[in-house]
């Protein structure tokens, strides 16, 4: 059981882009209530490994498990791996909801429509059910009176919020943030990560790509630091910040004026 | 209504009878627009998926179709169908005479085609231009290829095609004009008639295409209704 | 070459015909649809009002309507006009002018594709920068000058894929002058195949001309877009 159990285990993620190997053998555990921030600058593969983990991206070699339940690969005739059941792969995704860097609402959806499509057609809930946890979710990223508009006619704080409920409304075993502030104005990332912070103090399991040094100190209990497709630095916050190992991190964390 | 028959009486030319002609004259254009369009319209979806298939086999054969139906002219089109039945052998003996004698069938089959083929490129284009993070969402939240195209993929092709759609839709209400030369007598096959009874080109012909006139304007004021409700969601507030 | 029953070498012919006409046609449609963008652009309400009613009038009307309007009506007119001027003048104006087909037909296609070709040249010359302009008149050249050596040619690039697109259906309506007496291609083929019980081998090789017409025209616009694309960096 124990490591049998966790929500979300990848072992040894190797992916190569033609000649270029992006990420040189990463795993990563998430236990039930675990906050794992993923920081690295850009090109450190962070965004990537993310990707790997709901098999957006296929890993070259490496495992990716939900639960016990192991992605089986094929090597197709081209020679290149792929998942060997669709359907698995579709179930997988369907426990990680992933939020993306640039919202990647559907545009012809209100966010209402947005936050039950999923639910009802992946899922399988009814519509009604699937409307009130919406609403649920939706006071709860203080969006209830935008449910109706459509996502461009909304700042980019309110859609990331909006796209935190669609992903709240799949009930995930993980979920997956993408650089969830880096495509917001300076004033609208507050907005964003309060939500987060919310989400992590009710005891939500969540792997987070993030810049957000704050974020990653007070609010995570584990921090990866990835440098060129690796794990440079792994640790609690609280130890890792203060008494960082790598030289390359220390230089990292420090503000340079 | 006396005033307007009265008026009537007054000319030679449009006399209750040859109104009634136009009348037929309409309707015969309104049904091979609408019959043609409609089921081009069913024919053009499953068509343009498969045209934004990577495989060869699949997609190939659907962009032969599109190429030489938008390649070549309509009025080519309609003689070889119109010609191609009618000038079979033993065709005025059979049963199916019945359905050919009219040139209203062959018609409709040319329209049919000619518009399926320009339909399916224009969904194509918008199913193509669907943006890549939208898909992506799709697909992290676990939805299959079918349930995808579907739900997200077609739904807003469907929306950002309907401005090249509408204009697809008055073409095909002109082009049905080129109807009148296999005989049928759509709108413009009355107005040749009446313009060879009199020997009065003008009042045949400019009260024909007053007549289009209205009807463009019409489709085009239908269709910027229905793009204000469709595509509220691309406009800015 | 073929023979298709004798009828090959005139199908030959009229295909030439239809280059010809679908080429003469190309190039009244550019005089007129210029002429006519700028009408619209301009500021006077009279040439402004003139060709707009001109775009609106094409653009709402099917081509066949207006060619037999055109066609038809003008020859009428004529008629009417030499009727008059022959009782006018007791008969010592006598003339009779025959509508020759093919000059109808170049004239009853510039002047559908001259309304087409506006709305093309009427958007090219608007998305040519404001600040381009202003550039030319702050080093002293003059209206004239200005268009001619910098609004011009910018906005030709914007335009040139219009133009493509109205003359690949330009080539395809030019199907349509067999209406009015022209022995084109396919009045040719309609010919041969009434008399000859054999449509499909008339009708085929008819449409691979046009087929081969509308490729030989995408390639060469896909060539010149590379060709005039220069300084021009694309998204």
């Amino acid at each position: 059981m124990g490591q049998q159990d966790a929500p979300l285990i990848a072992t040894d993620i190797h992916k190569q882009f033609g000649d270029v190997e992006v990420l040189k053998g990463i795993s990563l555990e998430a236990h039930k209530g675990d906050v794992i921030s993923v920081i690295g600058s850009s090109g450190s593969g962070k965004s990537t490994f993310l990707r790997c983990m709901n098999l957006l991206e296929i890993p070259t070699s490496g495992d990716v498990q939900v639960h016990g339940d192991k992605v089986l690969f094929k090597v197709n005739r081209k020679g290149v791996r792929e998942p060997a059941d669709r359907r698995q792969v579709e179930r997988l995704r369907s426990q990680l909801s992933m939020v993306f860097q640039s919202f990647n609402l559907w545009a012809h959806m209100t966010v209402m429509e947005n936050i039950i499509e999923a639910p009802i057609h992946v899922l399988g809930v009814s519509r009604k059910e699937a409307r009130e946890r919406a609403e649920e979710h939706l006071n709860r990223v203080g969006l209830y009176d935008r449910k109706d508009y459509y996502p461009a006619h909304m700042s980019g704080g309110q859609q990331q919020r909006a796209a935190i409920a669609r992903a709240l409304a799949m009930n995930p075993e993980v979920m997956l943030f993408d650089e969830p502030t880096s495509a917001l104005d300076p004033e609208l990332v507050g907005e964003v990560l309060k939500v987060m912070r919310g989400l992590a103090e009710e005891g939500r399991t969540m792997v987070v790509v993030t810049h957000e040094m704050a974020f990653a100190r007070d609010v995570s209990n584990k921090v990866m630091y990835l440098h060129q497709g690796k794990i440079e630095e792994y640790g609690n916050p609280k130890e890792v910040f203060e008494n960082p190992k790598s030289e390359r991190f220390k230089q990292f964390i420090t503000p340079s004026y | 209504m006396d005033t307007i028959l009265a008026l009537l009486e007054g000319n030679q030319i449009f006399t209750p009878r040859v109104l009634t002609e136009y009348w037929g004259g309409f309707v015969t254009t309104a049904q091979l627009t609408v019959l043609a369009l409609l089921i081009g319209l069913a024919l053009s979806v499953p068509l343009a998926i498969m045209r934004t298939s990577k495989n060869p086999i699949i997609n190939y054969p659907v962009f032969l179709f599109t190429y030489v139906f938008r390649g070549t002219p309509l009025l080519i089109q309609l003689y070889m169908i119109y010609y191609g039945v009618t000038l079979i052998h033993g065709i005025q003996e059979s049963v199916f005479w019945v359905i050919f004698r009219e040139a209203f069938y062959p018609a409709l089959i040319a329209f049919t085609l000619n518009t399926t083929a320009y339909t399916t490129e224009i969904f194509r284009g918008a199913i193509q231009a669907t943006s890549r993070n939208e898909i992506e969402a799709a697909k992290a939240y676990g939805m299959s290829r079918a349930l995808m195209m579907r739900r997200i993929i077609l739904p807003s092709a469907f929306r950002r095609a309907l401005p090249t759609y509408s204009n697809e839709v008055i073409f095909m209400l002109h082009a049905t004009s080129i109807a009148s030369l296999v005989t049928i007598m759509d709108l413009t096959g009355v107005a040749r008639e009446v313009y060879a009874r009199f020997y009065a080109p003008f009042p045949a012909f400019i009260f024909v295409a007053c007549l289009y006139l209205i009807l463009t304007f019409a489709l085009v004021y239908l269709f910027k209704r229905v793009e204000g409700r469709v595509l509220a969601h691309l406009r800015p507030r | 070459m073929l023979d298709l029953h004798g009828y090959g070498p005139s199908i030959m012919r009229g295909a030439i015909l239809t280059i010809e006409l679908a080429f003469l046609s190309l190039l009244l449609a550019l005089v007129l649809g210029l002429i006519t963008a700028s009408a619209k652009l301009s500021h006077n309400v009279i040439s402004k009002g003139i060709a707009t009613f001109y775009t609106t009038i094409i653009r709402g009307v099917p081509d066949l309507v207006l060619m037999l309007l055109l066609f038809y009506g003008g020859q009428w007119a004529l008629v009417e006009l030499s009727d008059w001027a022959f009782e006018v003048s007791d008969g010592r104006i006598d003339f009779f002018i025959q509508f020759n087909s093919f000059v109808s037909g170049v004239v009853v296609i510039g002047f559908i594709f001259g309304a087409y070709m506006a709305e093309t040249f009427r958007g090219a010359f608007m998305a040519v920068e404001g600040g381009q302009i202003e550039a030319g008149k702050a080093y002293g050249m003059t209206g004239w000058q200005v268009f001619k050596r910098i609004l011009f040619p910018q906005m030709m690039r914007h335009a040139l894929p219009g133009i493509g697109n109205n003359w690949q259906v330009l080539l395809k309506t030019t199907a349509l002058v067999s209406v009015i007496g022209l022995e084109d291609m396919v009045k040719l083929a309609v010919e041969a195949a009434k008399t000859t019980y054999e449509p499909f081998i008339f009708f085929i090789p008819v449409a691979f001309i046009y087929l081969s017409l509308t490729a030989i025209s995408e390639w060469t616009l896909k060539w010149l877009k590379n060709h005039y694309s220069a300084g021009v960096v694309e998204g």
